[in-house]
This record gives C-alpha cells, structure tokens and sequence, in this order.
C-alpha cells in the first residue's frame, strides 16, 4: 500500500479497503465511467491497492477523447475560414484531426481564441460584430447546459454572428452500448457523479435493472471511489443491482431541474459516432430546430465531411473497456503524448495518458480480441 | 474541461438579464454564471463547471475538494495558461523523466 500516505484520511482509506478485501470472494469487473476518475484511480494506485479479484476497467467518459474525427475536421475546416475567430476549451488544441490540430491552425495564422466558459465566446461575439464567432460545444451532460444557456442567450440578445459546432454526448446510451458488446465484461459501473449533478439518477435503474448491474454514482476523490468501489462489490456479492447514490454531497436524485430543462429546450436528441467506438442510436445531442439558425455545420457548410480513423489507433477498444493502455502495441512506442495516434494520448482525461504520465508502461496481459459495440 | 471545481461565491449581481457571480477558487477568481442555481448566495460554495454553478456544496467537501485538486495540479490545467499547456504537450516534456511528477515515477 505504497500510495495510501497521499490519501487525505489515509485512516479512513485503510478501513474502507479492509472493509473491500474482507467481503470479496470471487472476482469482479467494474467500469469507472468518467476519465477524471480514471486518473484519480491510476494517480493514486487505487487499482494496485484493490484486491486482485476486482478490476477496474477504464470507460468512455472522456469527451476530449470521445469526439469524432470527423468533427475535429469540422472544426479545422471552420477556424481555417477569414472572418472566423474559432473559440474552444484548451484542451481541445491538441487533439488530432486528419493531419494537423488546432493549435497548427493558430500557427497558420487562424483565429483560434480559448475560452474558460461559451459565455466568453458569446461576448466576443457581441464585441466583433463585422466576424463570424464559433463555440466548439463538445462534452457529456455537465457541459451540454453551459452551451445550451449560451445559445439561448445568443437569441434572446438577437446576437447574429454566433453559432455552435455541435457534438454532446449522453452517458446512459454509451452504458447501454458497452452492456450490449459481445466482449462486454463490466459487472457494475461507478457513474460519473458530476453528469449525475446535473442529470440526478432518474436514467439509471432502468439500466440497472435490464442488464443487471449495480450502479453506483460515484465522486472523484480518492475516498469517494474506494467507497464508490465497495458500495458496488457489497451489491454484487449480495447478487443485488440497484443504484445508489456514493456522492451524495453533490448529486441530488433529481439533479438540476433548471439545467434539465433549458437542455430539453435547446437540443433535442441525436444518434452519435463516438471516436473509436462508432456510432451509439441516440446518444448525443444536437440543437433542435428551433436554435437551428445557430448551427455553425449549417452555417458554414460542413455538413458533408466524413472522415475515418486510423486503424492503428485501438482507442475504441480503450474506450469500451476492452483493451487496458499499455495492452496496445503502440502504446509508449509509435504513440506517445508528443506523437499521439488518439485521443485518449493527448487528453489530460485519457486513459493512455493517465497510463503513460504515471509510467504504467508494462506489457501485462495479451490483448483481448474485440469488436465494436456498434 | 470534465471536471468541475469548487468555489465560493464573493459577490452577485445581475448582468443584462443574467444572474452572475464573482466566484473565488482557491485563489483563482472568475465570473460565473448562476442561472441553473438562482438561490445561491454569497458565502456560500457550489461546483462550477466552464463557468456555469450546478450545484450547491457544503463548505467543507468543497474545501477537501480544493485542496486536493490543487494538489493533484487540477487547477493549474483548470485555469492555467492553455496554450502553454498545449505548447508543452506537443514538446518532448514526458519522454524527459526528470519532468515527470516524482511520485509517478514510483
């Protein structure tokens, strides 16, 4: 127990993974569905620290990681044009589209702005009216609303030249789609407690209860996924699969209604491609047609570009829990954070990230054959 | 981007039609929108996301919180410089052990 010290109640660790060793009696699968939980359990060895009989196995919930390549190109494409200053979040600037990203595009003299909010996109806008200003609205449900509110304050301020490129997705479909692979070995999920902030837990026991599988919403602090980790592994000892609620401090059951509602009113449900993965029946979002004026693939015609990854990149299986980082023969060798194939290697969210910053780079077990989920 | 941060509310007021907040994290200061949380007042913490709040926090989880996300360099990637983030990502900064954090060479 080599990294238990770095807990903030090393104590409270120590009994909550006596209280795990001592209730396990055969082995389990878990997926932690949010990539910033991912790096809590790699940052903090809290897989090393687990009995041998519980896996924890790394979900899709990274959105850096999850966005397709065909909507970087997108994005490219648009912050290439005159007159448009393309705004993102930074962690967008190095994720590879088809040859370059768009911190390149900066360099080629485009004007890629980053914002901390879409609120700073949106006020930029109001301060270049002769320029065309486009959000890039990626993320799960915790950065849908955000982008939903700007949209709708775009309208209601009569802002012209503000638009929206598009691709949020949902984490109940993505559960549902990695339940459904042939190859699927998750047993329980610990949810991601901040889309449950928003959301509340209502998607879940329907979930739960099709495919027999705890659900536990789950924080991000080092004690949060230990607890998350028990309060799963006593359910499926028990052989229950129920949802619980691990983060109660910040997920109320019914969310936030506000958000749930300016979200119903400014998008409206979409089939999606997730990077790696493909395409999962409506999993995302899009704007609905009364915000569709505000749709910068209309806008700017982007409608029709359709790019495809390259195959060398298994983040896919990465993403759905079927390959571990360093099970990749690229992994630490042909890709690296300086030279990334995916995602998942250049988010400060990915998984292969996680694996490669905290020099999980061994060779454990042989890749799992796989298909994708859709 | 993913994760939100705590942070506590220092002023409020009330910007073309919108309800905004002045929010302290930990040092960092930014302007936040409360539209999904309208009864939330200063002195009081709540998690914030790309500059939106979305839900109330007690004090003392969002203190922990703090500390351990500034611990674990969250909030330099949070607020820090983005594209001095991006510039190192695309340098050679991993593949050099001595910038790897010391813990994690373990």
């Amino acid at each position: 127990m080599k990294y238990l010290d770095e807990f903030q109640d090393p104590d409270l660790a120590r009994r909550l993974l006596d209280d795990i060793h001592s209730v396990v009696t055969r082995p389990w699968a878990l997926m932690e569905v949010c990539g910033g939980q991912t790096h809590t359990i790699i940052r903090h060895g809290i897989d090393q620290l687990l009995p041998d009989q519980v896996e924890l196995i790394h979900g899709p919930g990274c959105p850096v990681c999850v966005t397709p390549l065909e909507v970087i190109d997108k994005a490219l494409e648009i912050a290439s044009r005159p007159g448009v200053i393309f705004c993102s979040f930074g962690d967008m600037l190095r994720v590879p589209g088809t040859g370059r990203d768009l911190f390149q595009v900066r360099g080629e003299g485009g004007d890629v702005r980053v914002v901390y909010s879409p609120l700073d996109a949106l006020h930029i806008a109001q301060q270049n009216p002769d320029r065309e200003v486009v959000f890039f609205g990626i993320g799960f449900e915790t950065t849908a609303p955000p982008n939903a509110m700007t949209v709708y304050q775009a309208r209601k301020l009569g802002i012209k030249n503000f638009s929206l490129l598009v691709s949020h997705v949902r984490v109940p479909p993505a559960i549902k789609a990695i339940m459904e692979s042939p190859n699927c070995r998750v047993q329980g999920f610990l949810a991601a407690g901040h889309v449950c902030s928003v959301m509340g837990v209502g998607e879940y026991p329907d979930l739960a209860d099709r495919y027999r599988v705890p659900i536990v919403v789950t924080g991000f602090e080092p004690l949060d996924i230990l607890e998350g980790v028990r309060r799963t592994v006593l359910q499926l000892e028990r052989g229950e699969h129920t949802v619980d609620n691990a983060y109660p401090r910040a997920v109320r059951p019914e969310g936030n209604p506000a958000a749930q509602a300016m979200l119903a009113d400014v998008f409206e449900g979409t089939d999606r491609a997730w990077r790696g993965i493909g395409v999962i029946p409506d999993s995302g979002w899009r704007l609905s047609s009364r915000y569709r004026d505000f749709d910068a693939e209309h806008r700017f015609s982007v409608g029709d570009i359709d790019t495809r990854e390259p195959a060398e990149c298994r983040s896919g299986e990465v993403l759905q829990g079927l390959l571990k980082p360093n099970e990749c023969a690229a992994f630490g060798t042909t890709c690296t954070p300086r030279n990334p194939l995916g995602a998942t290697m250049v988010s400060s969210e990915g998984a292969c990230a996680a694996y490669y910053l905290y020099r999980r780079l061994d060779i454990t077990t042989a890749p799992l054959e796989a298909s994708p989920v859709a | 981007m993913c994760l939100a941060v705590p942070g506590r509310v220092t002023e409020i007021e009330d910007r073309d039609g919108t309800r905004m907040a002045t929010v302290d994290f930990g040092g960092v200061v930014k302007e936040v929108c409360l539209e999904y949380l309208p009864d939330l007042q200063v002195g009081e913490y709540a998690i914030v996301h790309v500059g939106f709040a979305l839900q109330k926090l007690d004090e003392e989880s969002a203190k922990q919180t703090l500390e351990l996300f500034a611990n674990l360099g969250l909030l330099q990637e949070e607020f820090g410089d983005p594209w001095e983030l991006a510039a190192e990502a695309g340098a050679p900064r991993w593949a050099d052990d001595k910038d790897v954090p010391q813990e994690a060479q373990q």
